[in-house]
């Protein structure tokens, strides 16, 4: 008998169907990862095993934990399962603790509030799981509150919390989206241990195939709630029969092809640039610490060059990207654009402003939401002395919108209307109005979905060969910079460790930290693509 | 933690050493010789320098204030103009009606506000909440005086379970004090308890939309326990802050309702000292107030402290 069973499974929230007769199960000391693109109803199937749908919501079908049907449980009988018999590690550790208590606290109530064992075993076991998730009692004691900890680190918690009672099932959603990848990698490695251990079954959301196409014994793809194709992981990566399922794969492993990059020719020139934030006192008569985000970085950026910014979260990359903009002044070191600095005395040069852009990682936060689109692209308008107007400035909107695959009707519509992807666009044309000399893409494709996020490098690359763009690509995701540049600095601790072009950094990395990052990094498997 | 509370206590003592220095120098300001007004506008040139004297209006400025600031510090604030008695007498008197008054106050609108706002966040959008709702909306609406002469009409005029007004002293009792204390307690509170139950649910509401309530919902806990276990704690940051405002404003601000019940309260003492131009006596309860307004956010402060382990490590 399986473990989970999901058969039918329909669910509709206010009227609006979600997911439309899923079939899942999972077996003990299986791990089954459910994979898609946002929306496709792959969380809202995790929580329906867990039944803590929102309001409203109406599901049909059956959901068996061993043989029990839970979708007619009582709602404290599911109290008494969830926590006991399935845990739930979510997307986010920054926000999943409650920051007033303490993770000693958080781990023992998973225990206590199932009445499982009196209060010294509670804390025992509390000890016990956060050893095997890798918080030693010695090193992390019960008593450290949540924001003491790193994400990786909460990350562990929350894994502790799901597992203190030995569940049989465990659901992870997108467990290690938020996370560095050396990071993510350990998560990965304890989970997997964990199944192992415990013989417990996995379901795992993630939309990362590549981590997919690592861990899972059996992978189930979803669309618009609705399951197109599942089956074992390594009959499913070499067979695929669905088109859906094909193009996803082809989308995560995207590459393009830049145009080459003309003579070296100095644009952007960073030289020994410090950057230091004060830290609070320790005590009122001591001196104030500071804590050095970017530390004696220096490179240079080419004309038509596009280079690549790689590092984890804190190693000072988004400091070294506003300092370029002129955003933040810098302790000492220089950085000059065509050869003029970007900070004269205490301002912004405005003069050498304009002639840089950028686009940011959020696609939903970065546009102000009253204005229309021909108003939002024209924003950088404002940096220069003599703005076009009338048809002219009329001609540049549809030109851009035209240039990005918009349509030139879009200029009077508002934000809300478009989709995450195509605001992205919107996000280059804004950029690219004022035809700047260097473009700065600040995780500009990570909130996107695989296919979407295709289709936007597929942009870049047009665009490359359109405008001769000179960008600095700042990511996380080692793969997507791989395509897109032509060079890459890895940068750690507000140190550049290792810089060089892109294919010969990728396969042959000399700094250790670097063989470390790429290590880490999940990779695709090879697939043969067959035409179906 | 001590080092926190050590921090708070500096910023306090130079608030009150800022505040004693702007009120003094907007008492200097203000128009009106206390002296010619005591003695009325034929009095003699000599008698008037004689009661300058007396009063200490005659040396410098700065003479003047370290003289007010020393004196109060051993609970000495000078002389009433009008009155001739001790100013710290004066206050003494009053603080034993406001004080009391305003503790009790606050203490009914808090009982009536966190079951009120729990209650309305834990049913949003059902009946209960629209009732909870709606009953705040007229307590913040309807004047809380009108409410004093309500609870007059009905609970002194007609049931005659307490006095209509007046205050019978602490002599006879602490619970004839309180039972005296009680109408003007709950006119001031209700008004306060509309807000603060309004504070309390929406505070409730952000922190129930947040992941951890989630997180702990998949632990299995039901809905009543991660409202009690997780969320409510972590609303009363809000609510804390509206508490330090409200006490401070039951403190000096209910003069309206010891008027309607006649007691011989602080706020009715400054009232009358301005009208009187009592100088002393104001500048005294205004240093007075202001001291309790800056040691209640002191407390408020603490509070915070305690209620989040995140303010605790960041100084």
């Amino acid at each position: 008998m399986s473990l989970l069973r999901i058969k039918d499974l329909s669910l509709s929230i206010h009227g609006t169907s979600i997911l439309k007769q899923i079939d899942l199960s999972i077996d003990h000391g299986q791990i089954v990862a459910v994979t898609g693109e946002s929306g496709s109803g792959k969380s809202m199937t995790a929580l329906a095993v867990m039944q803590l749908l929102p309001n409203g919501a109406e599901v049909d079908g059956t959901v068996q934990l061993e043989g029990e049907d839970l979708l007619i449980r009582s709602e404290a009988e599911m109290c008494a399962l969830r926590g006991a018999s399935i845990g739930m590690v979510f997307q986010e550790p920054m926000t999943a603790l409650n920051p007033v208590k303490t993770i000693g606290d958080q781990v023992m109530e998973t225990i206590l509030i199932h009445k499982a064992m009196p209060l010294a075993q509670a804390r025992a076991r509390a000890e016990e799981v956060l050893t095997r998730v890798g918080l030693p009692a010695d090193r992390f004691p019960l008593s450290r509150y949540p924001h003491e900890l790193s994400g990786g680190q909460r990350q562990r918690v929350v894994i502790a919390m799901a597992i203190a009672l030995r569940p049989k099932l465990l659901i992870a959603d997108e467990p290690t989206t938020a996370l560095d990848v050396t990071t993510q990698a350990q998560i990965l490695d304890l989970l997997k241990g964990l199944v192992r251990e415990y013989d417990m079954g996995l379901l795992m959301i993630t939309h990362d195939l590549a981590v997919v196409a690592d861990m899972a014994d059996q992978i189930t793809v979803m669309r618009h709630g609705e399951v197109v194709e599942s089956g074992a992981t390594s009959y499913l990566l070499h067979n695929m029969q669905h088109p859906y399922t094909r193009m996803l794969f082809e989308a995560s492993g995207h590459q393009v092809t830049l145009p080459k990059p003309p003579q070296p020719q100095p644009l952007l020139e960073v030289s020994q640039v410090v950057r230091e934030y004060r830290l609070p006192r320790k005590g009122l008569f001591d001196r104030p610490r500071h804590h050095r985000a970017v530390d004696g970085v220096s490179f240079t950026l080419n004309r038509g060059e596009r280079l690549g910014l790689v590092g984890e979260s804190g190693c000072g990359k988004s400091t070294l990207t506003r300092a370029i903009l002129g955003l933040e002044e810098v302790q000492s070191g220089q950085i000059r654009l065509d050869a003029q600095p970007v900070f004269t005395g205490h301002k912004p040069n405005l003069a050498v402003r304009r002639k840089m852009q950028v686009v940011f990682q959020d696609p939903f936060g970065s546009f102000n939401p009253r204005h229309r689109v021909a108003r939002l692209i024209t924003e950088p308008f404002h940096l220069l002395d003599t703005p076009p107007t009338g048809s002219d400035r009329q001609d540049r909107i549809a030109e851009m919108l035209t240039a990005v695959g918009l349509s030139p009707d879009d200029s009077g519509k508002y934000i809300h209307e478009f989709s995450g992807g195509q605001r992205q666009r919107i996000a280059i044309a804004r950029a690219l109005i004022i035809r700047p000399e260097l473009i700065l893409f600040d995780e500009a494709v990570s909130a996107l979905d695989v296919s979407v996020r295709a289709q936007i490098l597929d942009l870049l690359a047009e665009l490359c060969e359109a405008y001769d763009l000179t960008y600095l690509f700042i990511s996380h995701d080692l793969s997507v910079v791989r395509t897109v540049t032509d060079r890459v600095l890895v940068m750690r601790s507000g140190q550049i460790v290792e810089q060089g072009e892109t294919d010969k950094v990728f396969e042959a990395p000399q700094h250790p930290y670097t063989q470390t990052l790429i290590a880490a990094a999940p990779r695709l498997p090879e697939i043969e693509m067959i035409s179906a | 933690m001590l080092r926190y509370a050590l921090k708070r206590l500096i910023s306090l003592l130079i608030s009150l050493a800022v505040a004693s220095v702007v009120i003094f120098a907007v008492i200097e300001v203000a128009p009106g010789d206390p002296a010619s007004f005591m003695l009325g506008v034929n009095a003699q040139e000599d008698t008037l320098a004689a009661l300058r004297a007396e009063l200490g209006l005659n040396g410098s400025k700065v003479h003047r204030y370290l003289n007010w600031v020393g004196g109060m510090l051993v609970g000495d604030f000078g002389t009433s103009y009008t009155y001739r008695t001790p100013v710290s007498q004066m206050i003494a008197d009053r603080l034993w009606v406001s004080l009391p008054l305003a503790l009790y106050a606050l203490t009914l609108s808090t009982l009536i506000a966190f079951p009120a706002g729990i209650y309305a966040a834990a049913r949003r959008g059902k009946p209960g909440d629209l009732a909870v709702m709606g009953a705040t909306q007229l307590g913040i609406a309807v004047p809380n005086f009108w409410f004093a002469m309500m609870l007059v009409l009905i609970f002194a005029i007609n049931l005659r379970w307490f006095n209509a007004g007046g205050f019978v002293g602490w002599g006879n009792g602490v619970w004839a004090g309180l039972h005296s204390l009680t109408l003007p307690a709950i006119a001031l509170a209700l008004p306060q308890a509309a807000i603060l139950a309004r504070v309390m649910r929406s505070a409730l509401l952000d922190i129930l939309g947040e992941d951890f309530m989630r997180t702990a919902r998949a632990k299995g806990l039901s809905r009543r326990q991660a409202l009690w276990r997780h969320g409510v704690r972590n609303a009363l940051i809000p609510v804390l802050t509206i508490i330090g405002l409200q006490f401070s404003f039951l403190l000096a601000g209910s003069i309206i309702i010891e008027q309607v019940f006649y007691l011989p309260g602080l706020g009715r003492l400054v009232f009358q000292a301005i009208s009187a131009r009592d100088l002393i006596v104001v500048e005294s309860v205004v240093m007075l107030l202001v001291f309790a307004v800056i040691t209640v956010n002191f407390l408020v402060d603490l509070a915070y402290a305690a209620v989040d382990p995140r303010l605790r490590s960041r100084t």
